[in-house]
């Protein structure tokens, strides 16, 4: 399929045969899975409108010149124009800009040089390339049939010297950090002795200055900074520090920024230490990523895109920029009041790690399809006239969306809403019912919409509206509903529009249906791939643009773990999105773990094992996975939703 | 929206819409938790945009039932509140016993109110946290009322009781000192405007929140500059070709 998209230049890969398998005659299961792909993306054709272009496809067909998949390129915002598609659309602010940066690199050496980090991983999990360079395409399609007949060895191997040219070592030796999973060598595990404090926040400076040096000594362990200012200078936020301690340091970005911008070759990143810096400059903002925790420019700059989309959901972007060109000293902070608790959040989560964030996609409650389909169609069913999206979330994940044709849902906009229900808190807080002004800026950065939440405890069954009121409690078992319209005056319709959803809900045997799906949570890995190496994966479908994954229990119990594994997926994904190298198959060794990237033009999945899980062993599992989801597509995607 | 007369209670009940109004931090929420819920969290975190509870109260003579919004204090959403005090039937005003400024902002939302809102809305005055200062008699503090600002002393009174209840007379109001945090008045602030409303507009359904007008009138002195522009939001389905 995608054999034109990246002409063959490199002869390091091996393509093992494809022939016909021994598995009762079925075709064998990764190889199958093209063939069973095309003939569900023809399927859902029928059922589904078409799919808008996909931004990482997108990129990558720009470095590849042409490709098979002919996506059409679109202008920065894609899918704002009414492009019906899935439940959700691909359409995240961040593709435009990262052309752009793509665009303006200069040449491929710097490119690598910008990218570092990146490599770094390299250093110590000696990394088996199976394409290096742009031969992919038979690989990627074959080795499933290879992974099951012949354990991977003839496709995975013998391409270590892609990844150990001169260039690549001198590059990787440059760089000192630590891996993931990291248990023994603890002399330079930064990630496993600092993160356990990293969320923690840093006091304030005294008022004589006494402990200044102290808090600035913890200040500087951090693993990761964010930090907003305004184009003139002033600080707007940052996640760590006050405003004191931080001064001198906002001060020297500033001018770093201003001294590239006077030569009109804006500072996209640069790398001090072992801290990589990324800066992004959005209008009367710039933002910018610290971060030691190896993730690339273009990870980095994704999570800076979301900050800034936080900022325009408060403000709108209008409103922003009228701020600005009326006072260009305009301090940003009274106008924003509030939202640092927001960008705390997502700051957070970005450096606990976050698949969502990761893959651009969406986690949905894995649910029947008979279920999934009555849920949908009470939505339907009790639907307002002054509804524009309605959803259903289960901590963090989607359930049911209902949405107008013309619209589809924005990854960045539900993420926004996400943190603000799940990480933020203060909704949940509040209590009752609410009523929230906001601006989905992937939907349209120039106006508000109002949102209607109701959260439900899914650990009682009263549901009148006086039980609905979970003061506290844990996100894992909470349920919320949400509405949102464009008409500020529409809170008792849509109230109503709940009180009608909950009660149809309830007689149709759908909420308790949700409810225990919710209670079960996430499954293990397992209970998914029975008897396989796998400790966990992540598998994204690109069509559907949301990814499923089992409990991080029991193999990854806790902050660092979960950091390590993350960070372990970061790696993974940069290795197949990078421009600088358009694997399809990405095997990496370490001593405590191995792994494997696998991208088609469907999914991604990447894979995580121990250490002595043979290649094999992790392809085997690999296509176990496969194999699941193409039995479970139905349930853990939102296919379609209801769509009116 | 209806008028929840049920006919379970053998009392005659109403519903009695009731907007809670202040700066941020002084306690709206925790006053609503308190109430509604009998508990309290000692980091609450800010209001965003509004939240809207019911909670009975009952009467020797009726139920009522009140409507409540809780509105956020920060005044990047002060523009929204004429949306939440437009068909209010009563409102809390509250402000912080220990911060002079938060007293000033609410004589700004009773002036607001008595332009604004309904001409027969019944207000009550509300110093929050009185159990920061517990151990002041209140009348010790009389005179210094007014020209503390600012101070980051440990949880001094800063607004006496006499001058808040002055205004509060001046303006007839209802006025109380609550704390939250113990519950102290709390349900008494209630009650009272549960009392004070009319039995005239009591009677019958009423509409909901909202008719169509845009929030076009200010929250009060000095907020423009920060305040959001909610009109935009008429182009977006327009620019959009949003037919929903
Ligand atoms: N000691 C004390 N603290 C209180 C009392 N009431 C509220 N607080 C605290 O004051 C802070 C702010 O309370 P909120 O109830 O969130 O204030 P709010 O008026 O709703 O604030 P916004 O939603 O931002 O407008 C929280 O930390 C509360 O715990 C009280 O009676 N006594
Ligand atoms: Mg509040």
């Amino acid at each position: 399929m995608s054999t034109t998209e990246h002409s063959a230049q490199s002869s390091t890969g091996q393509r093992p045969d494809v022939g016909p398998d021994s598995n009762n005659g079925s075709p064998p299961p990764l190889a199958d899975a093209r063939q069973h792909d095309e003939g569900t993306l023809e399927q859902s054709k029928e059922l589904r409108p078409p799919l808008p272009a996909r931004p990482d496809l997108m990129e990558r067909g720009q470095t590849a010149g042409a490709g098979s998949l002919r996506l059409s390129k679109r202008a920065a915002r894609p899918q704002l124009q009414s492009q019906a598609t899935t439940a959700l659309s691909l359409a995240d602010v961040h593709t435009a800009d990262r052309l752009e940066s793509g665009d303006l690199k200069s040449s491929p050496a710097s490119r690598a040089v910008s990218r570092k980090p990146s490599f770094a991983y390299s250093l110590r999990h000696a990394s088996t390339a199976a394409s290096e360079v742009d031969d992919g395409a038979s690989v990627r399609s074959d080795m499933p049939a290879a992974g099951s007949r012949l354990d991977g060895e003839s496709m995975l191997g013998d391409l270590i010297e892609g990844a150990s040219t001169p260039a690549f070592k001198a590059l990787s030796a440059q760089i000192e950090r630590a891996d993931p999973f990291d248990g023994t060598l603890a002399e330079d595990d930064i990630l496993s002795t600092q993160m356990q404090y990293e969320l923690h926040d840093v006091a304030s400076v005294d008022a004589d200055g006494t402990n200044e040096e102290a808090l600035l000594k913890i200040w500087k362990a951090k693993l990761k900074h964010f930090f907003i200012l305004s184009a003139s200078g002033k600080p707007i936020y940052s996640r760590h520090g006050d405003d004191q301690l931080i001064s001198h340091y906002i001060g020297v970005v500033q001018t770093l920024i201003s001294f590239y911008q006077g030569a009109n070759d804006p500072l996209k990143g640069f790398t001090a230490g072992d801290a990589r810096f990324v800066l992004l400059s959005k209008g009367p903002l710039n933002l910018v990523a610290v971060s030691r925790l190896g993730e690339s420019d273009a990870q980095l700059r994704t999570q800076l895109e979301s900050l800034y989309m936080q900022i325009l959901s408060t403000l709108t972007l209008p409103s922003l920029e009228r701020m600005f060109s009326y006072r260009p000293s305009t301090d940003l902070r009274r106008p924003l009041e509030g939202t640092d608790v927001l960008l705390d959040g997502l700051a957070d989560g970005f450096t606990r790690g976050s698949p969502s964030t990761l893959l651009s996609a969406l986690e949905c409650l894995r649910l029947r399809k008979s279920h999934r389909r009555v849920v949908d169609e009470t939505l339907l069913k009790v639907r307002s006239s002054n509804l524009l999206y309605g959803l259903i979330v289960a901590a963090g994940r989607l359930v049911s969306v209902v949405r107008p044709k013309k619209h589809s849902l924005h990854p960045g906009d539900l993420h926004l809403i996400f943190n603000m229900l799940f990480e933020a808190g203060s909704v949940k807080a509040g209590g009752g019912e609410n009523w929230i002004p906001l601006c989905l800026p992937g939907f349209n950065n120039t106006g508000f919409l109002y949102m209607y939440v109701s959260f439900f405890s899914t650990s009682e069954d009263v549901h009148s509206p006086e039980a609905e009121r979970p003061s506290s409690g844990g996100k894992d078992d909470e349920l919320a509903i949400v509405l949102i319209s464009a008409n500020k005056d529409s809170f008792f319709e849509l109230r109503q529009m709940r009180e009608d959803l909950v009660i149809q809900l309830e007689k149709n045997g759908s909420m308790a249906v949700i409810k225990t799906a919710i209670r079960k949570g996430h499954a293990s890995c397992a209970d998914i791939t029975p008897g396989t190496v796998l400790k966990h994966f992540l598998y994204k479908s690109r069509g559907n643009v949301q990814f499923t994954m089992p409990s991080f229990e029991p193999h990854f119990h806790g902050l660092v773990a979960r950091r390590k594994l993350m960070s372990l997926y970061h790696n993974l994904h940069e290795s197949i999105h990078s421009r600088t190298s358009h694997l399809k198959v990405q095997h990496t060794i370490a001593y405590d773990s191995t792994a494997l990237a696998w991208e088609t033009p469907l999914f991604e999945l990447y894979c995580v094992a121990s250490s002595n899980a043979s290649r094999a062993a992790l392809v085997q599992g690999a296509n176990k996975v496969v194999s699941w989801i193409r039995r479970e597509e139905e349930r853990v995607f939102i296919i379609g939703g209801a769509v009116f | 929206m209806t008028d929840s007369t049920t006919a379970s209670a053998p009392k005659p009940s109403s519903s009695v819409k009731l907007v809670l109004l202040g700066e941020a931090a002084v306690g709206k929420s925790s006053l609503v938790l308190r109430f509604v819920n009998n508990d309290f969290q000692p980091n609450k975190e800010p209001t965003i945009g509004a939240a809207f509870l019911t909670q009975k109260c009952q009467l020797p003579s009726r139920t009522i039932k009140f409507e409540i919004w809780d509105t956020a204090g920060q005044e990047r959403f002060a523009s929204l509140a004429p949306m939440y005090y437009r068909n209010a039937q009563s409102a809390l005003v509250v402000y912080d016993i220990t911060k002079p400024s938060s007293l000033v902002k609410a004589k700004h939302w009773v002036a607001e109110l008595q332009r604004q809102a309904s001409p027969g809305i019944v207000i009550a005055l509300v110093g929050n946290k009185l159990d920061l200062c517990d151990d002041d008699s209140p009348e010790d503090d009389a005179q210094d009322g007014e020209n503390v600002d600012g101070h980051e002393e440990e949880a001094v009174r800063k607004v006496s009781t006499a001058e808040a209840k002055a205004y509060a007379d001046e303006e007839s109001l209802l006025f109380y000192e609550t704390s939250a945090k113990t519950g102290h008045n709390v349900s008494e602030v209630f009650t009272a405007i549960a009392n004070a409303i009319p039995e005239t507009s009591l009677k019958g359904p009423r509409g909901g929140a909202g008719g169509g007008t845009q929030a076009a009138i200010s929250g009060g002195g000095g907020q423009d500059s920060s305040r959001v522009n909610l009109n935009a939001r008429g182009d977006a389905g327009a620019k959009e070709g949003c037919a929903c």
